[in-house]
């Protein structure tokens, strides 16, 4: 959750983006904002930006934590491999639903807790970590299906990606549900805090005491737990698991929405929300770019040209020829507005 | 001494021994039929791991590869089959482009202080879009001149041939063992990897390295690009997906450090033919299933991570006793 | 100032008058140094004195503002380290830097490798760079990769790069700071030869006996000035302690009343206790008490091993030999968290990299260590965040607009305060401060003094880091006087004067050129 700290002023770009996505498909498209119901689950383009966004708005959640510590993970997408894969052969082999969906997130805390463990005690370099994982992730899930296409009819499984609950199709649930654990996970502990120091700077968060291996052992599990729960999804939507397919790429969504969503890759501050705004920016684009006839082929380049924006925005580079942006102090009144700010920077 | 080649013997010695397991497993496996269709096969892989190598060695990461070789294979599958180009001039275009856009990538990179990661991926969002773009089927490539390089090959008694593919990745592997070792470019290369200040202090042009190193990876991974579209004989904007990740892998089990400054070309040629020879291991058994490539090459990685990380400790541990002088 | 002798050819290097200013302030004011052919010059002096200003002036790091620079006679304005080099003036930094993944061979000539047919000649190279090494005593695998060798050899191969790049002057900033005692006599003996091959050399160091061993002459700055420039011979220990730290020895300064007797104190069980405690290359095994509500002082010389003290005592670094206790049972201190728990807080010198969690908010910064010594499953309320954090706000006068400022958009005082604070919060038994007054103005600089005094008087056991030792001598009951990594003397009580401090750093060593073990 975004903080009485960031202020309006620094989520701003980010609903903003979102708002002009979204406006701009209603111009291209005018029903675009329409809803019926009709099933008792609601349908329309908005619901269906906010169902598709959902597995990398689930993946974002993780990674917004990693990135935050100035990791990354790029083993998500293997992960939901694997957790889809345990599901869906679990299921087929006739477990119920509830162990199934046990074993599924264990495969997915197991995941994080290897990469968790390579970065925090053998202090591999995040991205040489976690490409171990992205490399065998898909063979070990290919290993749990024997390189099948497992499908299965399992209803109860099947309603995790189909069904809905009051209206609400079950993905844009999950996801809510995911997104507001962790944040009461984060800021109603002092999880949160520590992530934030150890990303701004490890050493001294150390030496102000803070176990700096345990939290990024717990950013790195928790990442491959919201994998699990994304992988599951996208099983249950097809009602099968494809090893080789599902998740595949999506590591590089989940790190772009993180990075639209305001997070810098330096670590950091970090806005749970504001991932899940991004997923669905990219979401929304997406599906803009298909209402508006052009060719889903333009998909990518538009991304990269988004990615390109935000990070030309962040680049130490450019801050140079520009002048400062926003005033990094928020707009809350000052507690002490006599005592004026002596704004050192060394 | 030993020391400094130990992630190089290392990787020789399992390839070596995973030949020799191969071999004494199956009689036919240690021809020249087999080696050289495990070079042709792995031809476009070996030849963009030479440009990751550098690329690595530099201090950087170019994920953009594999997308790379899928629009250029789509390039000259445009050019020469809807724009009638002959194939050479729409070689020498797609090389052209190819380099450009690494160049491009690479002064993005230097001039912004942007991480390569993230630069890289957006290159490999666009380089993949703007294949879309061209087309998104599989468009043959029926120019005899096609037909004429694909039977081009030295060819060795009992089946066993060189073809174009293959001779082209051992030029280039050879080549850039020359560029690594005995060119200032290769020296520099090192250094910026070792150390942007010091390497900036001690004189290299590290502005122009960088921009030099991404154009060659992206030169290398267009080469790529039309040996992928000799050997399939078609053009695909969904080709070589996951190339990126190959190569990487290639060069990490070829001893190459992931922070740059330590490695070898050959090192990296020895990871290519390493998991070359695990597929075709498991071509050759049949009864295994093709995951096991993937986990056999994600359990090498991990091991060979784990040696340099321990090697770099030693290498760079000064904390005890100070070494021999 | 000084008139350098006066010879028939112009000295190898000569420095007049010059100036140099960072946003207002004067870092090197009107400054003169002279160097001469074959002669080894130190160049002392503390922190802010201006050395590496005026090194960095030199090597075309940074443009000076005034005065003139000639060499041979040749008025020099390097702008590059490079260009610097191309003018005859090598510099070989403490952090050699050289790249330690190429081999010996390729950092000797990376940028002018011999070439042969368009490409190196790696013989020819191999051949050159053990010709090079050879004056030197060296002889080495020049293929190896140089980071498998010791730093003392690193450091001679920078020097023989920089010498075969025709230096005429060598600029060694602080080369043995990392050394032994055997690695020290290796470089110094190379630095002989190249004063024997009339190269001038200009030496920063900070172990005193190395100056008194080495050195023709000596230029003390001090605040940017000028203090004077002595030949070695002619200058006794004393008086250079004197030039450096810029006081007349008679005048001892004044202390606050000394509260009670020393020798009852001393029977008062300590609250930490430390016996042959060390790390090797750091800090010479010491012994250590501190009773509660003590204030002792740690004072020595830039790198005499008074901040490396401070880091084993709050295991920073781990100490790799002696034993540690906290009210009379043995401890161990792997890190940091460890002292924490035993009530330990640490202030530490270097407060931007390792003080200060510059994005976060002056709250978040001042409750981190309360929160991480309660687990992240304690949550502080954000109420009672917000209490602790305007207290100590309103208690230290801590100038931020409010509690949620970044921490790093305030004034180094403040920051300093802000870390003060953070402590503090966890009513801490020991607080250990390492220069808790660098860099901050003098208003900030008397309420932190003021603070001392006020939580010893608490019964806070504190252990004060400071190179200002009138200040040590303010609050300090006991100060601990460290020289070249060796805890040399302790005075207490009556001791405590600023003169006894200086007489003890100067103090010979019971045998010239000691080994350090």
């Amino acid at each position: 959750m975004t903080r009485s700290v960031s202020g309006p002023s620094r989520t701003l770009p980010q609903y903003g983006a979102l708002a002009a996505v979204l406006l701009a498909n209603w111009l291209l498209f005018p029903d675009f904002f329409s809803i019926r119901l009709q099933d008792g689950r609601l349908f329309g383009s908005l619901i269906d930006v906010l169902n598709r966004g959902a597995p990398v708005a689930l993946l974002a959640i993780g990674m917004t934590m990693v990135i935050a510590t100035r990791g990354v993970d790029l083993s998500v997408g293997a992960v939901m491999a694997i957790s889809g894969a345990v599901a869906a052969t679990l299921t087929q082999a006739g477990w119920g639903l509830a162990p199934v969906l046990a074993a599924s997130l264990a495969a997915g805390l197991l995941c994080g807790l290897w990469n968790g463990l390579l970065v925090a005690v053998l202090r591999i370099q995040p991205i040489v970590a976690t490409l171990i994982l992205m490399v065998a992730g898909r063979g070990i899930a290919q290993l749990v299906t024997e390189g099948q296409i497992v499908t299965f009819t399992s209803p109860g499984l099947a309603f995790i990606g189909s069904g809905s609950f009051l209206t609400v199709p079950m993905p844009v649930v999950i996801t809510a549900i995911l997104l507001g654990v962790t944040a009461l996970l984060v800021r109603m502990t002092a999880l949160g805090l520590m992530i934030e120091a150890v990303g701004v700077n490890r050493l001294s968060s150390a030496g102000a005491g803070v176990n700096t291996p345990v939290v990024l052992i717990a950013v790195y599990v928790w990442c491959g737990l919201c994998a699990a729960v994304a992988g599951l999804v996208v099983a249950a939507d097809i009602r099968g698991a494809d090893a080789n397919n599902a998740g595949l790429w999506l590591e590089l969504d989940a790190i772009l929405a993180v990075v639209v969503g305001g997070t810098s890759l330096l670590g950091g501050r970090f806005g749970l929300l504001l991932s899940v705004v991004g997923a669905l920016t990219i979401q929304a684009m997406n599906t803009g770019i298909l209402l508006s006839g052009f060719k889903p082929e333009f998909n990518l380049i538009v991304k990269a040209g988004v990615l390109m924006v935000v990070l030309l925005l962040q680049s130490p580079t450019l801050t140079l020829f520009l002048p400062r942006p926003a005033n990094p102090r928020p707009v809350r009144a000052p507690a002490k507005p006599e005592s004026p700010s002596p704004s050192a920077g060394a | 001494m030993i020391h400094r080649f130990l992630p190089l013997l290392v990787t020789s010695a399992v390839l070596v021994v995973g030949f020799l397991l191969c071999a004494a497993q199956f009689p036919n496996f240690a021809s020249l039929r087999v080696v050289g269709n495990l070079l042709t096969d792995n031809a476009f892989l070996g030849i963009t791991a030479v440009g990751m190598t550098f690329v690595i060695l530099s201090g950087g990461i170019d994920l953009s590869v594999g997308a790379v070789i899928g629009f250029t294979t789509v390039l000259l599958a445009v050019l020469i089959e809807q724009g009638g180009w002959h194939p050479f001039s729409a070689f020498a275009v797609a090389l052209a482009v190819a380099g450009g856009f690494g160049a491009a990538m690479g002064a993005v990179i230097h001039v912004f202080q942007m991480p390569p990661f993230i630069v890289t991926l957006a290159g490999m969002f666009v380089a993949r879009g703007l294949g879309f773009v061209l087309s998104t089927d599989s468009i043959p490539i029926n120019h005899p001149l096609y037909a004429e390089l694909g039977d081009l090959a030295l060819r060795f008694d009992g089946g066993g041939k060189l073809t174009l593919p293959a001779l082209l990745m051992l030029g280039v592997v050879a080549a850039a063992v020359v560029c690594a070792h005995w060119t200032r470019f290769g020296a520099n290369l090192y250094a910026l990897g070792g150390n942007r200040q010091s390497a900036e202090l001690m004189g290299v042009p590290v502005g122009r390295t960088t921009v030099a190193v991404y154009a060659l990876s992206g030169l290398l991974a267009g080469l790529a690009g039309i040996v992928f579209s000799l050997y399939t004989g078609a053009g695909y904007s969904l080709a070589a997906t996951g190339v990126e990740l190959d190569t990487i892998t290639a060069v990490v089990i070829g001893g190459t450090q992931l922070t740059g400054g330590y490695g070898y070309v050959i090192g990296t040629f020895i990871g290519v033919l390493i998991q070359g020879l695990i597929q075709t291991y498991i071509t050759f058994d049949g009864s295994l299933s093709s995951w096991w490539t993937k986990i056999a090459i994600g359990v090498l990685l991990f091991v060979f991570i784990l040696l340099q990380k321990g090697l770099l400790a030693v290498w760079t541990g000064r904390g005890g006793a100070p070494a021999e002088a | 100032m000084t008139d350098p002798t006066p010879t028939a050819s112009p000295p190898l290097l000569a420095i007049r008058g010059l100036s140099k200013a960072f946003l207002g302030v004067q870092a090197l004011d009107g400054v003169d140094f002279t160097v001469r052919h074959g002669e080894i010059h130190a160049l002392l002096g503390e922190n802010g004195a201006g050395k590496s200003t005026l090194i960095k002036t030199l090597t075309g790091v940074y443009q000076r503002d005034a005065g003139t620079v000639t060499l041979e006679g040749r008025a020099i304005a390097p702008r590059g380290v490079e260009e610097a080099q191309r003018l005859h003036i090598g510099t070989v930094y403490q952090e050699v830097n050289l790249l330690p993944n190429l081999s010996v061979a390729e950092n000797l000539f990376l940028g002018r490798q011999p070439m042969r047919f368009g490409l190196v000649d790696r013989g020819a190279m191999r051949r050159r760079a053990r010709a090079v090494l050879m004056p030197y005593g060296l002889s080495l695998d020049v293929t190896a990769p140089l980071g498998r060798f010791s730093v003392a050899t690193q450091q001679i191969v920078a020097i023989a790069r920089a010498v075969d790049m025709s230096a005429k002057v060598l600029i060694l900033d602080e080369p043995t700071a990392s050394l032994d005692t055997q690695e020290v006599a290796v470089l110094f003996k190379v630095m002989r030869t190249l004063r024997s091959r009339g190269i001038g050399i200009v030496f920063v160091t900070h172990f005193l006996d190395q100056v008194y061993a080495l050195c023709d002459r000596i230029t003390v700055l001090r605040n940017g000035r000028l203090v004077g420039e002595r030949r070695t011979a002619e200058l006794p220990r004393l008086d250079l302690v004197a030039m450096m730290l810029g006081r007349e020895l008679e005048a001892a300064a004044h202390r606050i009343a000394l509260p009670a007797d020393d020798a009852e104190e001393d029977a008062r069980p300590p609250l930490v206790r430390f016996r042959g405690y060390g790390k090797a290359r750091s800090v010479e095994p010491f012994d250590l008490d501190i009773r509660p509500g003590e204030v002792v002082g740690l004072a020595g010389l830039l790198g005499s091993g008074r901040t490396e003290t401070a880091r084993l005592v709050f295991g920073m670094d781990r100490a790799d030999r002696g034993e540690a206790a906290v009210d009379g049972r043995a401890v161990r201190l792997r890190g940091p968290r460890d002292a924490i728990q035993l009530g330990f807080g640490f202030c530490p010198e270097d407060r931007k990299k390792e003080g200060i969690v510059g994005a976060l908010s002056v709250r978040e910064n001042i409750i981190l260590a309360l929160q991480a010594r309660q687990g992240w499953l304690r949550p502080l309320p954000r109420r009672r965040q917000e209490e602790i954090a305007d207290r100590f706000i309103r208690l230290l006068d801590i100038r931020t607009p409010h509690a949620e400022q970044p921490i790093q958009f305030l004034s180094g005082g403040n920051q300093q305060k802000a870390l003060l604070a953070r402590w503090l919060a966890t009513e801490p038994r020991l607080l250990i401060l390492d220069e808790p007054t660098r860099g901050i103005d003098v208003g900030a600089h008397a309420e932190i003094i003021r603070l001392i005094e006020r939580l010893c008087a608490d019964g806070m056991a504190l252990l004060v880091v400071s190179s200002e030792l009138e200040e040590i001598v303010a609050y300090s009951r006991r100060v601990v006087v460290l020289r070249d990594r060796r805890h040399v003397a302790e005075l207490r009580g009556g001791e405590v004067a600023v003169d006894r401090i200086v007489a003890a750093i100067a103090s010979e060593p019971a045998v010239a050129g000691e080994p350090r073990p």
